[in-house]
């Protein structure tokens, strides 16, 4: 039995022979002290630090792993060499997925596994497992040390007389305050200023109404009650450099209301014969909001469920958005076409400082 | 001539004339046969749409109205066509099991035959949108790469970027694309069941329609490629933040509970 257990049960030894034989008037008899500080259970063996045979066995194991790890590098590689990258293979329960991306991960992934295993196998089993303890220190410096640095720093500022050479002194202090506003310049880099780009978009007074699936303007009769159509200005070409950055203020979809259902009178008269054109910019920042549900006419945003009623005026009926979307006016040319009758009347898209 | 006289008393000379009466006759027919099978196939329909009004009198009437007008309890059927129906009832979302935020979809009721009788019938009641053709639909014949762009400009908002579906509001919801008869598909694009805007063909024609199924056929059966793997649901960083969490983390735990626990000592007392 080991001394640790002798303690153990010195302490909590229940069998009665530490009690006084008799009570005596109130007096208690004077117990240990129950928060004393144990101390570290006394040192115990590992069954590899008496066994060496047990030990090689684990040195054994530690080299297996360390082995396994070498052989799983050599088949990342072999894999890498071997598998051409677009072979589709099947493996349950990942599905039809690519052979070479499962067979790099699974190496690498097994090679960097058995070098942490076979580590902490090592440390486990092998090496040292004494405790140790060790006390810690005062923080704080003693009174000596601290009255000499004290000390030094005095000498120092007399001797570099800076409360005597006022000149030198303040001229530093304007220097020292004055560099940084170098760094504050050059934050101007970050990017032209947006002047008033936000307030306008590619939408003109006699712009066509181009189908985005198309690319052809529509006409009136093309869009059917509960259908969704989304929508460009014309002009928009999809390859040109800054088409993102228009499309990104002037997307729009096109929705047709039964008249009597259109709740806005405002919202009616922008539109055409129950089409309403709104942009399709969430107001809160800037998802598509065109889930739209057409039974109920209203448009979520499906990032952040925004909702919209797009028979309302597309007021925000839930969700964080913090506008209407904004309507685009409609109306139907000589030809026959959809057209703007304008650009949108407020921003589109999210609510900036200066939105107003 | 003269032999073809002489032998018009032959023992043989009657079966010869039947036979000529009778190829005389089947030439007649064959010119006026078109006629005919138009009359043939117009009195089909409308056997087609008399049978469809009696299913439609024993299953649909008590929602949608004696005569598809409508009522509280469901639509009106003038104008739906009979993609709709086709739709709806081939899918098994009508007849409706019970009312609910939305027609679920269950096993078919009616066979192939007895649904194109009711989409005769309802087909007759306004026009509407008919069932298309296979051409119309084959997804080998259309186009992945452009049906992606649309599918992510039209329909992704709801069914999600590789058609897996989402919620809306008030328990409706998108349903999973996956494994959808590409016929069902061309049908929804084009009628627009319950929730769902329609894209008629005037806004998104027929080829269109062909692409984006391709595109769903070329991503989203079981047995589309997924170079990944494991896609989790394909919901994005909410179920796949859900695993690392619960699954990654537990994992690194685990382990570094092994790694801190008493090493096994060679006595136990």
């Amino acid at each position: 039995m080991s001394s640790r257990t002798d303690q153990t049960e010195s302490r909590n030894d229940s069998s009665g022979d530490h009690l006084p034989d008799q009570r005596e008037g109130g007096a208690v008899a004077e117990a240990d002290d129950p928060f004393a500080d144990p101390g570290l259970p006394p040192h115990e063996p590992r069954r590899q630090d008496i066994d060496e045979r047990a030990a090689r066995r684990s040195e054994r194991t530690v080299a297996f792993l360390f082995t396994l790890s070498m052989l799983a590098t050599v088949g990342f590689i072999a894999s890498y060499v071997a598998i051409p990258i677009d072979e589709i293979v099947f493996i349950w329960p990942f599905g039809h997925i690519s052979g070479l991306n499962f067979a790099l991960g699974l190496t690498l992934g097994l090679a960097l596994f058995c070098i942490g295993a076979g580590a902490i196998h090592w440390a486990r089993t092998l090496m040292s497992d004494e405790e140790v303890a060790e006390e810690r220190h005062a923080v704080e410096a003693t009174p000596e040390v601290k009255a000499h640095v004290l000390e030094e720093f005095a000498k120092g500022a007399a001797e570099s007389q800076i409360g005597r050479r006022k000149l030198a002194r303040n001229t530093l202090l304007g220097a020292l305050g004055l560099v940084p506003l170098a760094g504050v310049v050059l934050l101007r880099d970050l990017g032209p200023l947006p002047e008033d780009k936000l307030h306008h978009t590619a939408w003109q007074e006699g712009s066509l109404i181009i189908n985005e699936a198309t690319l052809q303007p529509l006409r009136p009769e093309d869009i059917t009650v509960g259908s969704l159509t989304q929508a460009m200005p014309e002009g928009l070409d999809p390859h040109a450099e800054n088409f993102h950055a228009e499309i990104a203020k002037a997307a729009v979809m096109l929705v047709r209301l039964e008249p009597e259902d259109i709740k806005d009178p405002r919202s009616a008269e922008w539109g055409h014969e129950g089409i309403l054109c709104y942009s399709k910019i969430c107001t809160h920042i800037g998802c598509p909001a065109t889930l739209y549900e057409q039974q109920s006419h209203h448009a979520l945003c499906p990032c952040h469920q925004s909702t919209f009623d797009l028979a309302d005026g597309a007021k925000v009926l839930f969700g964080p958005a913090g506008h209407p979307l904004p309507q685009l006016r409609i109306t139907v040319n000589d030809e026959g076409f959809l057209q703007a009758l304008g650009d949108f009347e407020e921003p589109p898209g999210p609510s900036f400082w200066e939105r107003g | 001539m003269k032999k073809l006289s002489v032998r018009r008393r032959h023992p043989l000379a009657a079966l010869v004339v039947l036979l000529l009466a009778l190829a005389a006759t089947g030439g007649l027919y064959a010119t006026l046969a078109p006629a005919d099978e138009a009359q043939a196939e117009a009195s089909a329909q409308s056997l087609a749409i008399e049978e469809g009004k009696k299913l439609y009198d024993v299953g649909c009437s008590s929602c949608h109205g004696s005569g598809g007008q409508g009522s509280s309890d469901g639509p009106s059927l003038t104008g739906v066509g009979a993609a709709a129906v086709d739709f709806q009832v081939g899918t098994g979302r009508m007849p409706l099991q019970q009312p609910g935020p939305q027609a679920e979809e269950k096993p078919v009721v009616y066979t192939q035959a007895e649904i194109d009788q009711l989409a005769a019938y309802v087909a007759s009641l306004g026009p509407g949108p008919s069932v298309p053709n296979e051409s119309a639909y084959d997804p080998s014949a259309g186009d992945a790469a452009r049906g992606g762009e649309l599918f992510r400009t039209n329909c992704s908002q709801c069914h999600n970027f590789t058609g897996q579906g989402g919620a809306l509001t008030h328990g409706k919801e998108a349903p999973a694309l996956d494994n959808v008869d590409p016929r069902y598909i061309y049908e929804a694009m084009v009628t627009g069941p319950a929730s769902m805007p329609s894209f008629p063909n005037s806004t998104l024609p027929e080829e269109e329609k062909q692409d984006i199924i391709a595109w769903l056929h070329a991503v989203n059966t079981a047995d589309s490629p997924s170079p990944g793997g494991l896609g989790l649901g394909g919901f994005g960083p909410v179920s796949e933040g859900l695993f690392a969490w619960t699954f990654g983390m537990g994992a690194l735990i685990a382990v570094a509970v092994w790694i801190g626990a008493r090493t096994a000592k060679a006595r136990k007392s």
